[in-house]
């Protein structure tokens, strides 16, 4: 029972964590199948999210109302990048917009940090910091919070994508872009409310995420270098995979900073990318190369 | 036409640096041109991954670094001869492009760049973490200067010698490369994987060979840079600077040898140049890779040639020759 306990509080910030990822790595698959871009600003909506929810907070101390105002902030961030940045490309090789995204999002970063500096904020929990006691282990309010916001958000997600005629579009698109055009989908608004939709969860991600761990202007590449990790550990453009992929990816860091040592904390991901990459391209889920 | 052998680009090369060599006498401008040189030898090598394989790599500060610590850490630490220490960075360097290629580049573009990216931050907390072998955060210092024969190369003057002259040989290579069967092979790849593949030439190979290859310049880069500020410290070798890199070739032109000289001197000269540059630096350099992208894909330089050949061509009733 004495090594059980340890274990337990891992898995539960490993959860939490892999949560968060789970949210980023839906992000980088819905724009995938929309476009096969990889957004290399995906890290950086999640850390516009953090820090608009911290400033609006500041303003208008009411923690629904910043969220809500950050995601519609970032939302918006998101669609014109996308207007401004990629509809724009002459030539949309493969190489020209991993560049161009990375141009974006240090650029973003770099905005952020002339906005916000280089401080961490703080931003509080979304129902106090009491901790709760589960056997021997203890979890905090906020860590439910995000469980439960993400398995709702991947639940609404699964619900669009099914059920309504704006999701089945979505759909069409990512399975055959010109057979979807043929049928009367206008596939240019697809491609746009992906990056809508990828924006809004990231910027969840972000505001979930920061009463756990501060907001910083530089929060936002080793997050999507995670999500994007957990995309691919799961398969890439899948609803399941990202998340199996982002779990995964929590729990093994978690043990690994609890077992191992923290410093290299942020080693597994880039480790449990490699292989992947080695043994099983196609991910966890494994949906289509 | 008769070419006089005095418009030879390498002749020119060669008088220019020899003449900054003869007549310049302060130290503050030397340095300036040798970080200049050791920012060239890098984009020379990205931009044969990314302007001629077509092929990104988001973590070439990695290599730069791995060069730089191996020959850090073998000479002041255990007291190896340098050149030595060098050679060992280079297989160190080469080792770890090929493990990361092997996987990342069977799969499409972006799987290298994310893992390379990772690899970047991987070895940047290295570096910070195993303080017994590097120092940590606060550096890895004592690293002797190199010499040859007894002459070291331990003043900026000095090492300009060095560094451009090794810097000149690199850039002779590297052109001789690119007009080579195994170049126009990697230009097929650039532009179209399937057909160069139709052709017979092996994709996969060539790629792995051309990242290996540029982390190897990245690897030398990297030891002369320990060598000349004689002190290292994680800081240097960051995501930050990998991105530096990317966009110097990008401004200097991709695909382009005289290109990666210009865009290594611009952005290395403006910054010193420009105060205010360095509050802006992520701002500034986003907007670069951004902008010339999206408006100039071949690069600064040859973009704006482009657009005045174009005029001209139209001006003269003719239509552009793509």
């Amino acid at each position: 029972m004495e090594n059980f306990a340890p274990l337990l509080q891992y898995l539960i910030s490993g959860l939490t964590n892999g949560a968060i990822y789970a949210l980023i790595a839906l992000g980088f698959g819905i724009i995938y199948n929309a476009t096969t871009i990889i957004n290399f600003a995906q890290g950086e909506m999640v850390m516009l999210g953090a820090l608009c929810a911290i400033s609006i907070y500041h303003v208008a101390p009411s923690l629904p109302l910043a969220f809500a105002g950050a995601v519609v902030l970032v939302t918006c961030v998101g669609l014109v990048f996308e207007r401004l940045a990629l509809r724009p490309v002459k030539d949309p090789t493969p190489i020209a917009l991993i560049i161009i995204t990375v141009g974006g999002a240090v650029l973003i970063k770099g905005v952020a940090m002339l906005i916000w500096g280089k401080e961490a904020y703080a931003l509080p929990p979304f129902s106090g910091n009491d901790p709760i006691h589960l056997g021997p282990a203890t979890i905090l309010p906020q860590n439910l919070w995000v469980l439960g916001i993400t398995a709702i958000s991947v639940l609404a997600l699964e619900a669009f994508f099914r059920l309504t005629l704006v999701g089945k579009a979505m759909r069409a698109c990512a399975y055959n872009t010109r057979a979807a055009r043929l049928v009367g989908i206008a596939a240019g608004r697809m491609v746009q409310l992906s990056f809508g939709l990828s924006a809004a969860l990231g910027a969840g991600a972000g505001i979930l995420i920061a009463p756990l761990t501060l907001g910083v202007y530089d929060m936002g590449t080793m997050l999507g270098l995670k999500g994007f990790s957990a995309a691919i550990i799961g398969g890439l453009g899948s609803l399941a995979g990202g998340v199996l992929g982002g779990l995964v990816l929590g729990v093994a860091e978690a043990l690994a900073t609890g077992f191992i040592s923290s410093g290299y904390r942020d080693a597994v991901a880039f480790l449990l990318l490699l292989l992947v990459l080695f043994l099983r391209p196609q991910g966890l889920v494994g949906g289509r190369k | 036409m008769t070419r006089l052998w005095f418009l030879n680009r390498w002749v020119l090369f060669a008088v220019v640096a020899g003449g900054i060599a003869a007549f310049m006498d302060q130290d503050y401008y030397y340095t300036l041109l040798n970080f200049i040189g050791i920012h060239t030898l890098l984009v020379v090598g990205l931009n044969l991954l990314l302007g001629y394989a077509g092929q990104i790599s988001l973590g070439h500060a990695a290599f730069f670094g791995l060069g730089a610590y191996t020959s850090g850490i073998l000479t002041a630490t255990v007291g190896v001869d340098p050149w030595l220490a060098l050679v060992a960075g280079l297989a160190v360097s080469g080792t770890a492009a090929f493990l990361i290629g092997l996987p990342a580049l069977k799969l499409r573009g972006y799987y290298l760049a994310m893992a390379t990216l990772g690899f970047g931050i991987i070895v940047y907390i290295i570096l910070n973490e195993a303080s017994d072998l590097t120092g940590g955060p606060s550096g890895l210092s004592g690293i002797p200067s190199l010499s040859l024969a007894g002459f070291a190369f331990n003043t900026p003057r000095r090492l300009y010698l060095l560094i451009w002259i090794l810097l000149g040989l690199i850039l002779y290579i590297s052109a001789n490369l690119v007009n080579s069967r195994t170049g126009r092979a990697i230009r097929a790849l650039h532009d179209g994987e399937a057909a160069a593949e139709s052709l017979g030439v092996d994709t996969f190979r060539l790629k792995l060979k051309i990242f290996v290859w540029s982390a190897l310049y990245a690897s030398l880069a990297g030891s002369l840079f320990a060598h000349t500020l004689n002190f290292i410290a994680p800081s240097s070798f960051g995501f930050m600077f990998s991105i530096k890199l990317v966009t110097m070739v990008v401004l200097g032109g991709m695909a382009s040898i005289w290109g990666s000289l210009l865009g290594a001197g611009a952005l290395t000269v403006l910054p010193e140049l420009l105060t205010v540059f360095h509050d802006f630096e992520m701002v500034i350099f986003g907007a670069i890779l951004m902008a010339v992208m999206i408006f100039l894909p071949r690069g600064l330089v040859r973009g704006i040639l482009d657009l005045y050949e174009n005029r001209r061509y139209k001006r003269q009733g003719g239509s552009f020759p793509v």
